[in-house]
């Protein structure tokens, strides 16, 4: 369970938000909406603890997330703004190497059938900077399948994908909720998920 | 440990899909070193003194070319970020590209300086201890490097920053590893100097891996 008491975000002489505070049970998503600027990737960013609040705690299991450390980590999926893919590689090549990075077992076969499950048949060999952006996202979005985390904290996971992709997303998130897992994420469109609770900055 | 050798593994992977990059240091190096005997005259005596500052010196150099893009490319696309949140420890996976840093810059600096040694009227005793001395300090460079690299990270400008960072970091690598040639060259034996070069290594892949890992997670905020 992830819990967060107080946050305050600050911007170089701007104040964000203050005192905000949330929780997402197993089970549960959080819609963060706001407009733009007003601070939802700050928050995410804060969420995965790669930066620091001005005020307040996040918890995970009742833990602060810095003192988890690598356990946090292990149990948290980030994906933001950046493709964090290698236009040189290929898409089959970005995802082994980025679930070894990880730590985590992946074989050539398990990795093709995610793939192909998102659509990218034919297109495993391919470099990836001759993909088009919603393919990217699509390569991006196959480490939700690899890398097998409770949290998913999404920065804008629909952006760019087409109408398919994203009700197959929308079915993978349900998915994964129905499962006892857990998601933070931003969206400007409404969520074709069932549940989940808003947070307005 | 095996996501050590994975990031080698992916740099290495990116560096023969982007050769050019590889090979304008490269070729910096070789041409930088053959200017000087061009340029100074057929004069063995004088040449062989000048041999192992201007090797090293132009070693150092081509190092610096390829610094800036050490980390520059992961932090544009993201991938710095996903290695921050990775559960493997951020410093084991900095290692791993410092390593393959060495391997893809350093390496090819090191079998190329026997070669371009011989312009320079060096013997064999002499270019034993030019490869030997270039073994040990070029992964000085890359480690030192890699802590100015991470530091000067998505400052504008950062290239000549990093250059009056780095370069006088250079300096006791340059001092050594020059020396020890000279040393040899002169009879004294070329032990000290090398011995001093392998320590300031083990400090280094002990320290600089860590201070690394630290400059990051400050440009990543």
């Amino acid at each position: 369970m992830l819990t967060a008491t107080g946050l305050t975000c600050v911007r170089g002489e701007r104040r964000l938000f203050s005192g905000l505070d949330l929780a997402v049970a197993p089970g549960e998503w959080l819609h963060v909406q706001g407009e733009n600027g007003a601070g939802k990737t700050s928050l995410l960013r804060m969420l995965t603890g790669l930066s620091h609040a001005v005020e307040g705690e996040i918890r995970w299991n009742g833990e602060p997330i810095q003192a988890l450390g690598e356990d946090y980590r292990r149990d948290m999926l980030f994906l933001g703004h950046h493709g964090a893919l290698k236009e040189e590689l290929t898409p089959l090549e970005n995802l082994e190497l980025a679930a070894a990075l990880d730590g985590a077992e992946l074989t050539g076969a398990a990795a093709l059938a995610v793939l192909w499950r998102f659509g990218l048949r034919g297109r495993e060999e391919l470099p990836v900077r001759f993909l088009s952006a919603g393919q990217k996202r699509r390569v991006l979005l196959a480490r939700l399948v690899t890398r097998k985390a409770r949290l998913w904290v999404l920065d804008e996971p629909f952006t760019a994908l087409d109408v398919k992709a994203v009700d197959m997303l929308a079915g993978l998130i349900g998915e994964h909720l129905a499962g006892g897992g857990m998601a933070v994420l931003t969206s400007h469109q409404a969520m074709p998920i069932a549940g989940g609770k808003a947070v307005k900055l | 440990m095996n996501s050590l050798l994975a990031v080698i593994r992916r740099d290495l992977l990116l560096a023969m899909r982007r050769k050019s990059e590889v090979l304008t240091a490269l070729f910096f190096f070789m041409i930088v070193v053959s200017l000087f005997p061009l340029g100074i005259g057929p004069e063995p005596a004088l040449l062989r003194k000048i041999a192992p500052g201007v090797l090293w010196v132009a070693a150092l150099l081509a190092t610096m070319l390829g610094l800036q893009r050490m980390f520059a490319p992961d932090h544009a696309d993201g991938t710095l970020e996903q290695m921050a949140l990775s559960p493997t420890p951020m410093g084991l996976l900095v290692g791993g590209k410092i390593a393959a840093h060495w391997l893809v810059s350093g390496l090819p600096l090191v079998l190329l300086a026997p070669v371009l040694g011989l312009q320079f009227d060096l013997d064999a005793g002499a270019l034993g201890v030019l490869v030997v001395a270039l073994l040990i300090g070029t992964p000085l460079l890359s480690l030192i490097g890699a802590i100015g690299a991470a530091l000067t990270l998505g400052v504008r400008g950062g290239g000549v920053l990093l250059s009056v960072l780095v370069l006088p970091l250079y300096v006791p690598a340059l001092i050594f590893g020059a020396g020890a040639v000279e040393a040899h060259i002169s009879g004294l034996g070329a032990g000290g100097h090398l011995s001093l070069l392998a320590a300031l290594l083990a400090l280094a892949v002990f320290f600089a891996p860590w201070a690394t890992t630290a400059a990051l997670r400050i440009a990543l905020e």
